[in-house]
């Protein structure tokens, strides 16, 4: 967890309220501009009243440059980021047809899958040729083809678990998979820091959803023994069923979940465990199959592993691994399994040949190469930044490693630093993270070279000393000076 | 009488004395300079009485919460149901597999058979230009996009995707969806919140209906693409009340329902829509591609100008033969879902080679729009049979 200083929350809050105190002054000049101007959608409640999109308007569209950069290339290790100007008010960027070869730090290409591979590319062609892109039709009523039901027995022996289910998107799998499994009068205990996919599947089942403390056995405990002492609120009845979700790795954090003590919390108890491993399955492990395999838990102690296939297989989708009653019964209720077009056939090929040539089946030993240099590549990386200084989150062996920024105006500076260096890494800040701790996220990939590695460590201590100089060695005047310094000149624009 | 006269006497003669007791000189006291009063003394003692009594705790029955061993055993006790129910009886769990692609003649189990299964509406699963397009895209930039549109998953065939379907439609802008259903039901919440309203009509399939429910706002739903009722849903609504004027109004319908495959009547929706005052969220999965002159959609088919209709979305996985969706209205719709939309901010972005396929299936549509008119006469044939 990240402990945040004392100083640096003030001087944090200082800039936030500064950029506050400007947009609310722009705010009322556009008011008062906009007093005289007609306007044409009369009898209409606007789209977004006030206060609610202040800070998109406000804050984010000062560093929108930043975010949303589109690259012409595959998100291979390398790629080309397409340059944007904007033309003086930051509202729209135009796109130029320039494009820039920088390292890619930010897309999630653990195996390095995200370009055309040796193995996988010319049997998804093929794959394409047979089945064409998309198969029209729904899983039930003529979408299931040959692939799909390899795939579905392939991820099954792959994760450790009798049997699963694929669908066409790692998000609707959570948030159409969920309220299959539990309704009104069950209670979800779910991570606090979980994901926007489960928090939807969560409120959309209608059961009541309790919190707890991030990766916190101890406090799970506690609320398991609260919650079914207490029973449901107000009739007290008992729980239906209890299912606790957690995720394999936090995107975010780069923390990896304490799983044995919570698989044992929740048999104590009970409860139902479903693990989200969308971040870790294929990238950790030391045969690529997930924290389970990481940390020593038997899969057939976890009820439901969900899983995508975006991050380490190059591809899209995700897919759920249980027991077969339970895979047949979400056959037979899914929303996303009987009402969506079922997943791509050429994308499921590429699935099968990741999986394949991670287990080594292939005929080659690439999977064990890119498994052993996405540990190495991670562990090196994460020592390095640390020895220079930046305060870097996670757990060793995790191929995500947030960089702590914390003051708003060095998201933009960094990030803009970086590109000009041709490094292209990604930073994070409200809302996906809590509104005092920005941060930077790096990726590591197994095509990451060693040299790629020590080039993007000298642009990082080359940032380092441009941006991070002041805050560490120079208290007090500088502080307050540099990030007013930073706003003024990076993001001063017409008003919107 | 006589017994009320001394009564009467003996009363006045109390209260004279009270009262010359409140008055009298010796109950004057003289502290720091200022006169008491008899009755300052009296008020005096009742402002005590009333704090003592304030500060007297109320008397509450004791609260005893368990004990550990207590909820031990409550834990113990509780039994949770099982995860799944059992699988009934004559529930059908196999599905048709299919050997080859999914066009009007395919194979299953080493039979041919005639497809009447898939929505391919303009046959364009196994046309060679769009494979060879997809074959491209897939040598150059890969099967995923390994991120979300947020964090370099924005690949320049999005963005020409994009391009072109507004384009193809007359809109100002368009924003591409990962996925067909997350399309209507990461619009829905991302413009209609907590105490909105929205009107909907009964038939509309399970993804609007999820997108409903995640919103919160108030839904109320009309007869089935019955437009008398949706008149007197949206006049019970606004009648009278001013507070409508400020609250977001809005009416979801789709082109051709999943349901009933019935055509929901755009020129009447808009006529209502423009009366009343409501925005107009149409589902166009099934139109698009279909309906109207050159497959323009719903509003081609009724002449209607497009930019009467506020947002459009539509799912991909129909006519054009490819995944994902979109979602097209003007600017001001289309930038707040960058950033509002769940399913667009948080979830990978549609597989490039995906996207390649809807450019060249909205190509091969301008180019051929005889594939509407055999379409056409094959529903012809098929409604008269």
């Amino acid at each position: 967890m990240v402990r945040l200083p004392y100083t640096t929350a003030l001087t944090t809050l200082f800039s936030y309220g500064l950029l506050f105190a400007f947009g609310q002054l722009r705010d009322f000049f556009r008011q008062l501009i906009d007093w005289f101007k007609a306007n044409d959608v009369k009898g209409y409640a606007p789209i977004c009243l006030g206060l609610e999109d202040f800070y998109v308007r406000r804050l984010y569209m000062r560093i929108q440059d930043c975010f949303g950069r589109p690259i012409a290339s595959a998100p291979d290790s390398w790629f080309d980021v397409v340059e944007r100007y904007s033309n003086g008010s930051d509202k729209t960027l135009k796109l130029t047809s320039n494009t820039s070869r920088c390292l890619n730090l930010g897309s999630y290409n653990y195996l390095g899958f995200a370009a055309a591979d040796e193995y996988c590319t010319p049997l998804v062609i093929e794959s394409l040729k047979k089945y064409s892109s998309s198969t029209c039709s729904v899983r039930v009523d003529g979408g299931t083809t040959k692939l799909h039901t390899e795939l579905e027995e392939l991820v099954a022996r792959f994760v450790g678990k009798p049997s699963s289910i694929i669908f066409g998107m790692g998000y609707a799998t959570n948030s159409t998979i969920i309220p299959c499994l539990v309704g009104r009068g069950g209670l979800i205990i779910s991570d606090s820091l979980n994901h926007n996919s489960i928090v939807n599947g969560a409120r959309g089942s209608g059961a009541t959803i309790r919190v707890f403390q991030h990766n916190s056995p101890a406090h799970l405990e506690e609320v398991l023994r609260e919650q079914i002492a207490g029973g449901q609120p107000r009739t007290h009845r008992p729980w239906k069923k209890i299912v606790v979700i957690v995720e394999g790795i936090y995107s975010m954090e780069g923390e990896l979940c304490k799983l044995p003590e919570i698989i044992a919390v929740c048999k104590k108890y009970k409860a139902y465990t479903y693990l989200d491993e969308a971040h870790s399955i294929g990238a950790v492990g030391q045969s690529g199959r997930g924290v389970c395999e990481l940390l020593g838990v038997d899969p057939a102690d976890v009820d439901i592993m969900m899983g995508t296939f975006t991050k380490s297989f190059g591809s899209c989708g995700g897919y759920i691994a249980a027991s077969k009653e339970i895979i047949q019964h979400l056959k037979l209720s899914c929303p996303a399994h009987l009402y969506a077009t079922s997943m791509s056939p050429p994308a499921v090929q590429q699935v099968i040949s990741a999986i394949k040539v991670i287990l080594g089946e292939d005929g080659s030993n690439r999977g064990a190469q890119k498994l052993v240099r996405i540990r190495e590549n991670s562990n090196f990386f994460r020592s390095e930044l640390t020895k220079m200084g930046f305060e870097v989150l996670g757990d060793n062996d995790s191929p995500i490693m947030p960089i702590m920024l914390y003051n708003p105006a060095k998201i933009p500076a960094f990030s803009r630093e970086c590109l000009r260096q041709k490094v292209a890494i990604v930073t994070v800040a409200f809302p996906a993270t809590p509104l005092l701790l920005a941060r930077v996220r790096i990726c590591i990939s197994a095509s990451h070279t060693r040299e790629d590695l020590i080039n993007a460590l000298d642009v990082s201590a080359f940032v380092l000393c441009r941006i991070f100089f002041y805050s560490h060695t120079r208290k007090g005047i500088l502080i307050l000076i540099v990030p007013i310094f930073v706003i003024i000149h990076s993001g001063y624009q017409q008003s919107w | 009488m006589e017994v009320i006269l001394p009564i009467a006497n003996a009363t006045a003669a109390a209260i004279a004395r009270v009262s010359a007791a409140f008055n009298a000189p010796h109950a004057r006291a003289v502290v720091f300079g200022i006169h008491i009063d008899g009755h300052l003394v009296v008020e005096g003692l009742l402002i005590a009485a009333i704090l003592f009594q304030l500060s007297r705790k109320s008397y509450k029955p004791p609260k005893k919460p368990l004990t550990e061993k207590e909820i031990d055993e409550l834990c113990d006790e509780w039994k949770p149901e099982p995860l799944c129910p059992p699988i009934k009886e004559g529930a059908r769990i196999d599905t048709p597999t299919l050997e080859c692609a999914a066009g009007p003649h395919t194979t299953i189990d080493g039979k041919e058979v005639v497809n009447f299964a898939s929505a391919n509406y303009l046959g364009l699963i196994g046309n060679e230009k769009i494979i060879d397009s997809c074959v491209g895209s897939v040598e150059k930039y890969g099967v995923g996009s390994c991120g979300p549109r947020g964090f370099y998953g924005t690949i320049d065939v999005h963005l020409d995707c994009e391009a072109k379907i507004a384009k193809f439609l007359g809109t100002q802008d368009s924003i591409l969806y990962s996925y067909g259903i997350s399309t209507i039901f990461s619009v829905i919440p991302a413009f209609c919140k907590k105490g909105d309203i929205i009107v909907a009509d009964e038939g509309v399939h399970w993804a609007v209906q999820n997108g409903l429910q995640l919103s919160r706002s108030t839904v109320v739903y009309f007869k089935h693409n019955d437009m008398a009722s949706l008149a007197s849903t949206l006049e019970k609504l606004t009648h009278g009340n001013k507070r409508t004027e400020k609250i977001r109004r809005y009416i979801v319908v789709e082109a051709i329902y999943q349901n009933s495959g019935q055509v929901a009547p755009l020129d009447e929706i808009i006529r209502l829509k423009e009366k009343y005052r409501f925005r107009v969220i149409l589902e166009e999965s099934h139109s698009f591609g279909v309906l109207g002159k050159s497959g323009r959609g719903l509003a081609e088919h009724y002449g209607v100008p497009i930019e009467k209709i506020d947002i459009v979305t539509a799912g991909m996985g129909n006519a054009l033969a490819t995944d994902g969706g979109f979602c097209t209205g003007s600017v001001r719709v289309v930038d707040h879902q960058r950033l509002s939309s769940s399913g667009y901010v948080f979830s990978a972005s549609l597989p490039p080679y995906l996207a390649t396929a809807a450019i060249s299936a909205v190509n091969h549509l301008e180019e051929n729009p005889a594939v509407l008119s055999n379409l056409r006469s094959n529903i012809a044939l098929l409604h008269k049979g």
